[in-house]
Formats: structure tokens, sequence, C-alpha cells
């Protein structure tokens, strides 16, 4: 795994900090470096497009198109599974990532808000 | 990298305080408010209030204060008892009479109550603090000083900047043959085989990797995994992400050894701390809240605790000061006087090294008497509970 200040701090043609992170060059996943609105135009590896929808700092955007199970990395890691399929620049988050461990819990809902129901790998 | 300014209180067992706290210890809840109303009526900032809440004996909570009460940065325990409960006051107080420091036992059921043990506590207290004002600190090194971090109320910006940050730290104090911490393993379920690779013997490899199957197992009991609702608020989504995020707390030091709560690090380097008990689950969660795991990382004879936050903790602790490293710039707008480091300025362009720089630094002044700002602000929150374990086993320490 890496972390790079250098990947981070890194600037654009433009001189400017871009929008979206990429952690590792494995990565299926950008995280949001500032709050990102619905409608805004981003470049990402290469190619411009628009976000769909409003996204906060420090969460994750489908970095391509996703299918359904497909393992989610972040930091060249895996950090769960894809319970449905998503577009590129689609938010990914609760309801459509899934632990493969132990599943994460809400105010609302308690336990089991985002794994199969048996909670296994 | 030379030490600049630290100083210390030698103890009789070779170890330095970094502070020179008067620790007031309730051995029952029962006993609770009489030793917090000795704390605050003493108006001193370095009386400490710790204790044990429950009635009933428990071997971890014993040695925890045993070692608690013998940390390097307390210099006189007062006990407080009620009378009847089940904690072994006269044990707890032979250890500490043994390590050198002055300690006295009272127990209001003997002492006539609230106000006459009141008053007996804070004459106690001002003297024990003017025997401490005598004691002169002596310099000390680098190599003397353990590091614990732990991290509460993540988010997304966390694994990304300031736990990064507090491992290019740790890498640079373990250069220097200082001690660092890391810890719960709870919050390092995925990391497992990535960690173990880093073990410095292939039979810690194993210890670790078992531990973190402990606590996975442990978790899926207790029905939640170490993961708050406000982690989802800040952009995390599954117990792993949180885990490699937390994971980069760690550096890229190799790992010397696995120890639990209490075990004291034999020497420099970086130690994984096993804080899930042992056996089947019996007293509920492994540890109920961040401070839980401040209080443990203590026990293992830490000086000062690294607390990463992205959503935003305010928390300190008695006994050692907590240096807060915040992750998320927008936090960090919000609750500035409670943060130490604005690590997340890494987003907005600056250099995670020198951000690691910072956090060094603020180790060595912190460490040399500068108070950080959670204690500055008279946080000194603690909290004991229930928890059993078993020794650990001969692989978990390789010999240097």
């Amino acid at each position: 795994m890496t972390q790079g200040g250098g990947q981070i701090s890194a600037r654009d043609a433009n001189g400017k900090l871009p929008p979206l992170l990429l952690l590792h060059p494995d990565d299926n996943i950008v995280v949001a470096r500032r709050d990102i609105i619905a409608g805004e135009r981003v470049e990402l590896d290469g190619e411009s497009f628009v976000i769909p929808a409003a996204v906060e700092l420090g969460h994750k955007l489908a970095r391509r198109a996703l299918e359904a199970d497909a393992r989610v990395l972040k930091y060249g890691a895996p950090i769960g599974s894809m319970k449905v399929a998503v577009a590129r620049g689609e938010h990914v988050h609760l309801h459509n990532l899934r632990s493969d461990y132990i599943p994460s819990t809400s105010r609302e809902l308690g336990p089991s808000t985002n794994t199969d129901h048996d909670g296994h790998r | 990298m030379s030490a600049s300014g630290m100083k210390g209180y030698l103890r009789s067992d070779g170890r330095k305080g970094i502070r020179n706290v008067v620790a007031v210890a309730y051995l029952v809840e029962c006993a609770h408010h009489v030793s917090r109303l000795i704390v605050q009526k003493s108006g001193a900032d370095d009386v400490h209030l710790i204790g044990f809440p429950g009635c009933y004996p428990n071997k971890y909570s014993l040695e925890m204060m045993e070692r608690l009460c013998t940390h390097p940065n307390v210099g006189a325990v007062l006990l407080v008892s009620l009378g009847c409960e089940g904690f072994n006051r006269e044990h707890l107080r032979k250890v500490i009479l043994a390590s050198g420091r002055p300690v006295q036992l009272l127990v209001i059921q003997q002492s006539g109550g609230t106000t006459r043990t009141l008053n007996a506590g804070l004459d106690i207290v001002r003297r024990m603090r003017a025997e401490l004002a005598t004691q002169v600190p002596v310099p000390m090194a680098l190599n003397e000083l353990v590091v614990g971090t732990v991290c509460g109320g993540s988010d997304g910006t966390s694994g990304i900047t300031a736990n990064p940050a507090v491992g290019r730290c740790f890498d640079w104090l373990i250069e220097n043959d200082a001690a660092c911490i890391f810890e719960e393993t709870g919050e390092l379920i995925g990391c497992e085989r990535i960690m173990a690779s880093r073990a410095i013997t292939p039979a810690l490899g194993a210890e670790i990797e078992a531990c973190v199957e402990k606590a996975a197992n442990y978790y899926r009991i207790m029905g939640y995994g170490s993961f708050a609702p406000g982690n989802a608020e800040g952009g995390l989504t599954t117990l792993e992400e949180k885990s490699m995020g937390a994971y980069s707390k760690s550096g890229s030091s190799p790992i010397s050894g696995l120890i639990k709560p209490g075990d004291v690090p034999p020497r420099g380097g970086l130690y994984l701390l096993d804080v899930v008990p042992d056996g089947e689950p019996r007293f509920g969660f492994p540890n109920i809240s961040d401070n839980a795991e401040i209080v443990e990382l203590i026990a293992c004879g830490s000086h000062l605790i690294l607390f990463t936050t992205g959503r935003g903790s305010v928390v300190g602790s008695a006994i050692s000061p907590v240096i807060k490293v915040c992750a998320n710039p927008d936090t960090y707008d919000r609750m500035a006087d409670d943060m130490d480091v604005n690590a997340g300025r890494i987003l907005h362009g600056a250099e995670l090294d020198d951000v690691g720089r910072e956090i060094f630094d603020l180790v060595q002044s912190v460490a040399g008497g500068a108070l950080s700002k959670s204690e500055a602000l008279g946080h000194q929150e603690f909290i004991l509970t229930y928890k059993q374990f078993e020794p650990i086993g001969p692989a978990c320490l390789p010999a240097a």
C-alpha cells in the first residue's frame, strides 16, 4: 500500500489541485479532495466528464464503470464488494458497497446495512 | 535528528516521566465522587483522576491499575476505597510503595464519610505535590520515549492525511530507537496479511494474523464492527476501508512485537497492541470508546498519545498528554482550538513529510513540557472496564 504526499500534493497542468484523488494506480475508486457539486466537470484519467450528484470531501466515486460483486480497491487494497453495478463518477458508499468482513452500522438501522445477511466473507 | 529539550523525572525502574502527576484513584464507583471532589478542590492541573468502577475483582483491572499507578508520568498516588468492594487495595498499595512512589490509602468507611475523607485527601495531595515539586527532571533521549497512537472519529480523509503523517513521525521516532505502539486490532481487520509480512519473524507474523482473526470473531459475535455512523457520514463505507486508513498510522518500520494491555515494550521499535480480550466474549465490547484504548496505551508505558481524527474529537487523557492530529481541513477550521496539527492541509497542497515533521517536533516539545491543546483545555478523560487476557505467547516478542 502507499499513500504518497507526492501524489496528493501534485498539481495539474494549470497549477491546480485536481478535485479527485487517485490513491493507488490499481484503485477503481477515487476520493473527493473537497466537496464537489452536481454537474461539476472534472478530469479523470485524461478524460473530462460531469459528476452526476454532489459528493462530499472524503467520499468515493467510481473511477470507471463497476459491475455488481466487483472487488473495490482503495490504497491498492480490497475494501469490499459492489452490491450493484455503477457508472463512472457515481458515488460509491453504503447504498452500493458492502463489507467483505463485518457489516457497517447506521444510527437508524443498526447492523447489517451493507453486507450479505449472514455477514460472512 | 536529536532530542531538543526533552526532560524526564527518573523513576526507580529506570524509566523517565515527562509529567509528574499526582494520581487520585477510586477503586470502585462508590468512591468516585469523593475522589473527584479531592481532584477538583485541589485546584491543581497536575492532580489527575483515574479509577475502576466495578465492585467485582478482575485480574485485568488490577494489573492495569498497577501499571497506571507506576507509570513514569505518575509521581505519587492517593488510593480511595469505599471499603467493602472486591478490589485488592492492599496489593495495589504495596506495588506502588515498592516502586518508590509516595502512596496513601483512604478507606471512606473508616475515614468517616465524604467530608472527612475529602479533607484528609486534600491534605495528602497537598503534601504529595510539595514533595514532587522538589524533584528535578533530568535530560531525556528519544530512545527513552514510548509513544502510542490511536484514531477516533475517522473519516475519508484520515487515511490520506493524518494517519500517514503520524506513520512518518513513527518511522523517524523508531529510527531514533523510540518505542511506538499502534493498536485496536478490530480496526485492522482486512490488513492482517500485509501487516504480518512486516513482522520481524514469521512466527510473530502468524501471531499477528491470529490476533486479527480473534478480533474479527469477537466483533462478529458483538454484532457491530468498530465502525461508527460518523465514519460513514465522513465517507468511509466498510470496516476494512477504515482499517486500511488506520493501518497507515503504523508507518513503514518492521513490526518488532505484539503486546497486550500493560505490557511495556522491552526496547525501541514498532509494536502492535492487541486490545481484544482472549477467550469467549464475556464483558461486552473490547473497548467501549476511544479513551479505553488510550488508557491501555498508557498502561503499556506510553508517555504521550498521537490521536488522529477526521470528524473531530476533543478528548485528552489522565496521566499522559494527547496530541490531536486533525485529518480533515474543514473539521480543523471548525475545531482549531482543540487541534494541535492541521494535517488536512495536505489536501490543500502541503507535503506529507512536512506535516510528519511537525508532529515529530511537537512530540519532542510536549515531552519537554509544552502543553498539548487537550491538556491545556483540562481534558483528563479516563475509563477502565472489565476485560480478560491471557499472557502473550513466546513468539510475540522475538529477541532483537
